[in-house]
């Protein structure tokens, strides 16, 4: 049974309002001790916040050391992932609710990790774990033990919204690629994010045709995702111009950030067809004989190794 | 200990028996306990943080010093209350450091941080946050030793 759809009216103008919960709703949950059907889940960057203190109920699922594999660069399997969930007390018709801190960059990458597996109702905190804390709302440090979840082994689907680098190089010049780095990365000047750590890429610049928009630009000052006309106006008509039946790549760094901008897209407007490119700049800037273009302009669709790879 | 282990001045080898001596999920709240105990700054760098180093192989802003007195090392670190993490790799190497002679500090194994058992509880790619901060106060250690 997936919980209730939170009605606040800004919502209700997303192209899938159900994907969304608002803080207020989630407050009054627990308040009313009404938590039937769904699990938050904490996913952060910082691998200890969670233990600082958490929403109350709230479990943690950690990308770096749950989500990913320890050798291989992916993610977990069928069998690795049913376990997971399960032991955190989720069941394949749970309600996920997903925050974290960053402006939820890692809670929107593992709601994007638990779409790949197929999970029904996942749904993300809006304003994430900045806005609950500024607005004093509860947090605790009672690590809860829930019951096992049944969850069944699915296997993880790579082709319906995650994108490969292949899946990049063929994708040249047949829709829109969205980078969501800062502006500085996008041209080349600088090879991480200002206060990031070097991952060690070895050219700066973007994927060829690709447009630039940060991240942040979805979002309002409080990390909430702007409305959707807003919203509207940045990727559709007046801005990127994507239009509904369009396929969509995103990429950034490592794919953390732009599952976030995956997430507006895919479920805040309606765009069915958006996956997200987890290589990103750290494969791509560091891979052999593909194209990158530095500098402002997106650049043009290039001819040559790429293309044959294209074709291939 | 086998007779290939680096040998590490007694208040390092502290630090990682006690984080060996836990299961794997516990060393998380051990090094909780260290991110709380990050002693405050004191004056001379509290109301001049630019005589700290940024740190940048950490992913939070963290700016650190090992300061060389005399012979003896003190290290520094300052980083946000929402970067638990980062806050406990500084604490541990606050607490390593400093009272060690500059020698000991510059025969600190640079794989330290991949010593006290937390590669897996914390992951290889945050751990070289604790690295970036090791290899940089051996520096500033070397630079005043040189000055």
């Amino acid at each position: 049974m997936p919980a209730p759809t939170d009605p606040t009216p800004r919502l209700a103008e997303y192209a899938h309002p159900e994907r969304l919960v608002t803080t207020q709703w989630l407050a009054d949950r627990l308040a009313a001790q009404d938590t039937d059907g769904f699990v938050v889940v904490e996913s952060d960057e910082d691998v200890l916040l969670y233990e600082t203190g958490h929403i109350p109920g709230a479990v943690k699922i950690d990308w770096h050391t749950d989500l990913l594999q320890p050798v291989e660069r992916d993610y977990l399997d069928g069998a690795g992932f049913a376990d997971l969930l399960a032991s955190r007390g989720i069941s394949r018709d749970t309600t996920i609710i997903l925050y974290g801190d960053k402006n939820n960059w890692w809670a929107a990458y593992t709601a994007w990790v638990f779409t790949l597996f197929g999970h029904e109702d996942v749904r993300l905190l809006d304003g994430g774990r900045n806005l609950w804390v500024a607005e004093e709302r509860e947090l605790t440090t009672e690590v809860p033990a829930p019951a096992r979840g049944d969850y069944p082994v699915v296997e993880r689907d790579d082709t319906t919204f995650r994108a490969f680098k292949e899946d990049v190089l063929a994708h040249l010049g047949r829709g829109p690629l969205v980078d969501i780095r800062s502006p500085q990365e996008y041209t080349g000047e600088r090879l991480h994010i200002p206060d990031y750590p070097e991952e060690g890429v070895l050219r700066g610049g973007h994927i060829p045709t690709a447009r630039s928009v940060p991240w942040a630009t979805a979002v309002s000052e409080d990390g909430t995702y702007k409305t959707r006309a807003e919203l509207e106006a940045i990727y559709r008509d007046g801005g990127l111009g994507i239009q509904l039946d369009d396929s969509v790549i995103t990429y950034c760094r490592i794919g953390e950030r732009s599952s976030h901008t995956w997430f507006a897209l895919r479920y805040l407007l309606g765009i069915d067809d958006v996956r997200n490119y987890d290589g990103s700049w750290t494969e791509w800037g560091n891979a052999v004989r593909v194209p990158i273009v530095a500098g402002d302009a997106p650049g043009e669709v290039p001819a040559g190794p790429a293309q044959k790879v294209a074709v291939a | 200990m086998n007779d290939a282990a680096p040998a590490l001045p007694e208040s390092l080898a502290e630090i990682r028996e006690d984080f060996l001596a836990l299961p794997e999920r516990e060393r998380l709240q051990l090094l909780l306990e260290f991110s709380r105990e990050l002693p405050a700054l004191p004056d001379r760098y509290a109301s001049a943080p630019g005589l700290l180093e940024a740190v940048e192989e950490c992913q939070s802003p963290v700016r650190a010093f090992a300061e060389v007195d005399g012979d003896v090392v003190r290290f520094f670190a300052t980083a946000p209350q929402e970067a638990p993490t980062t806050r406990g790799f500084a604490s541990i190497l606050a607490q390593g450091l400093s009272g060690l002679t500059a020698q000991q500090v510059l025969d600190v194994p640079d794989d330290f941080p991949l010593m006290i058992g937390l590669t897996r509880a914390v992951s290889p790619l945050r751990l070289n946050g604790m690295a970036g901060m090791l290899t940089r106060a051996k520096r500033q250690v070397r630079e005043q030793l040189a000055a």
